[in-house]
């Protein structure tokens, strides 16, 4: 069982947590402080591949836009794509859970064998199989198919708590005095999953942003440009130009950046959860 | 539950997922709109030509009848024929069967890798807790999750090909050439065996039977080595054969930046055609291949450790 105990947070969740909140205010202000405007209005023939200067700090691309401004924007798409994919598969698995968890039986047993098929893919793979049927694969292909494999994890971690929390006493006393199966879950039931789900969305956001990125990288990405991942998928095609190494760095580092947040949080906040559970995977 | 049983019992859920597997992915390529008619027909064919597509893909048949036409060929072998000439190309399985062994040694190699430098380090870092080696290690297993592996690949190349020229570059396909392909695929892997590694260890060096080991008068290299390492590599085995398939995806871009042959790039290729019938089989393998893998550590885990067969 997963509870809040009293006593310090690791220093793990705090340096996860800080960078996370650097990416999200960057995200959320970053377009407002980009020094150029990007998109192809920006296109801007003279100054392709500029190196850093004091008016490009980290140079142009190919495209002559400046790379700041680009990493900038691609903070606030990456920030939009992840709250968004890890709130519908959030709600998506935690619903099918917890229906999973507290019905049991037949219903358990169906829903769980679904689970099983999804968890035989690879997630890249699914991820590329349902954008790859599209012909022309947009942003809201791309989200549906980051949610494919996205509710999984959700829904075992739903599962598994609810199928333990409502054998508690309380749970035992509300349905004594009559309270509704829908009553149960959302004000018995749903409150305690709030910390267990908190560390599977710290984990998922960097799981996400990868995604995105390994999929941009593949020719499969968004469609939108100045995406991370399309910068990373760029700057690599470019990699042998002299001069322009730094731009495929700056991609890949704030993509390692987030990552890296996640997984700090995520694994401090498990640690802090559940000690059993200490530095597993 | 004995051991025939419980193999038995594993081999039948296995069908199972992969029924469902199947399933999936035809719902996948038949739901989802878009036309492969219009691809393969290009823009200016006849009414009779796209027609003759159509039969040829069983397109002009019901749901249903797709799906059992699909089964059909997965159960006879074929995973399907190329449209709209069947018999002047090969099979999908035919060309799956082509390139599988590719994939098969760069997951394979790069599995090696990981496991062969994630114990060493995963039992170091658990031997000095604490120390600043520790420290350093969880800081490297660490940049190994966090680093994106379509950058490191092609840093790979620019380094140890390009600067160095010391490995073969892209489109090579020798025992050489399969060196930075496998070490691009296995580093994330291998950051995360290590931090297994490093964690069962340190749980494990803190059993009491260690403290009796110690007690009675054992060498220390003897506790460590033979009492502690071997309850300790137990789960990171385990967690090593379950990531074979992050493993085969992974191989998937590697193959892309390293411009080898292998299921990966077959399936990016024919999603470029949008050859339907390719993505649909290749996508069907890797997650056959994958399941077949977990089934087999299963039971191999079963064999070694009888508590599991309970469940």
């Amino acid at each position: 069982m997963m509870t809040w105990q009293p006593g310090r947070w690791s220093p793990s969740v705090w340096i996860g947590a800080t960078m996370l909140v650097v990416f999200v205010v960057l995200g959320v202000f970053g377009p407002l402080i980009a020094p150029y405007p990007v998109g192809d209005l920006a296109l801007d023939l003279d100054h392709m591949f500029a190196p850093r200067s004091a008016a490009h700090w980290l140079g142009t691309d190919k495209s002559g836009i400046d790379t700041l401004s680009q990493l900038l924007w691609g903070a606030r798409k990456a920030l939009v794509l992840s709250v968004t994919v890890v709130s519908i598969s959030a709600v998506i698995g935690v619903t099918i859970g917890m229906v999973a968890g507290y019905a049991r039986g037949v219903v358990d047993e169906v829903i769980m064998r679904v689970v099983d098929v999804f968890l035989a893919f690879p997630g890249l793979l699914l991820n590329i199989a349902i954008v790859a049927a599209v012909a022309k694969p947009g942003l809201p292909v791309f989200i549906a198919a980051l949610c494919a494999n996205g509710w999984v994890g959700y829904a075992r971690v739903a599962r598994g708590q609810v199928l333990s929390l409502r054998e508690r006493d309380y749970v035992l006393a509300a349905r004594a005095l009559g309270a509704s199966t829908p009553r149960i879950l959302a004000r018995h039931i749903a409150p305690n999953l709030v910390a267990p789900l908190l560390v599977q969305m710290s984990l998922s956001f960097g799981a996400v942003i990868a995604a995105e990125a390994s999929l941009s990288f593949l020719g499969l990405g968004p469609q939108v440009d100045h995406t991370w991942g399309a910068m990373l998928e760029q700057g690599t095609s470019f990699l042998w130009k002299p001069g322009f190494r730094h731009y495929a760095l700056a991609a890949a580092g704030a993509i390692a950046w987030v990552i890296l947040a996640a997984n700090l949080l995520g694994d401090g906040l498990r640690d802090r959860l559940d000690p059993r559970q200490r530095g597993r995977g | 539950m004995p051991i025939g049983a419980f193999i038995v019992r594993r081999l039948g859920l296995g069908l199972l997922s992969m029924l469902g597997v199947s399933i999936l992915v035809f719902l996948f390529l038949h739901l989802i709109p878009g036309d492969p008619v219009d691809h393969l027909a290009g823009g200016e064919a006849t009414p009779e030509q796209r027609a003759k597509i159509e039969r040829c893909m069983g397109l002009d048949g019901s749901l249903p009848a797709q799906f059992g036409r699909f089964m059909g060929h997965v159960v006879d072998g074929t995973l399907g024929h190329q449209c709209p000439d069947p018999e002047g190309r090969p099979t999908v399985a035919a060309m799956i069967a082509d390139v599988y062994p590719y994939t098969v040694a760069l997951a394979l190699t790069g599995l090696g890798f990981a496991i062969v430098l994630a114990l060493p380090l995963g039992i170091a870092a658990a031997l000095r807790r604490g120390t600043w080696f520790d420290t350093l290690a969880s800081i490297g297993a660490l940049s190994g999750i966090a680093i994106p592996n379509m950058l490191l690949g092609p840093v790979l190349l620019l380094w140890f090909f390009v600067d160095l020229g010391w490995l073969p570059g892209p489109g090579e396909t020798g025992a050489a050439a399969l060196v930075l392909p496998a070490f691009a695929v296995a580093v994330h892997l291998m950051a995360m065996l290590a931090r297994m590694t490093r964690s069962s260890m340190v749980e494990v060096l803190g059993e009491d039977y260690l403290r009796t080991a110690r007690a009675k008068g054992l060498a220390e290299r003897v506790v460590v080595w033979k009492h502690a390492l071997r309850n300790a590599i137990m789960p990171v085995v385990t967690v090593a054969g379950l990531q074979f398939g992050s493993v085969l995806s992974g191989s998937i871009i590697i193959e892309a930046v390293f411009a080898r042959p292998g299921l990966g790039y077959l399936l990016l290729a024919a999603i470029r055609e949008r050859n339907y019938p390719v993505v649909q089989g290749c996508v069907l393998v890797i997650a056959a291949s994958y399941v077949l893998v977990n089934i087999a550590v299963d039971v191999a885990y079963g064999v070694i450790d009888p508590r599991v067969r309970r469940a």
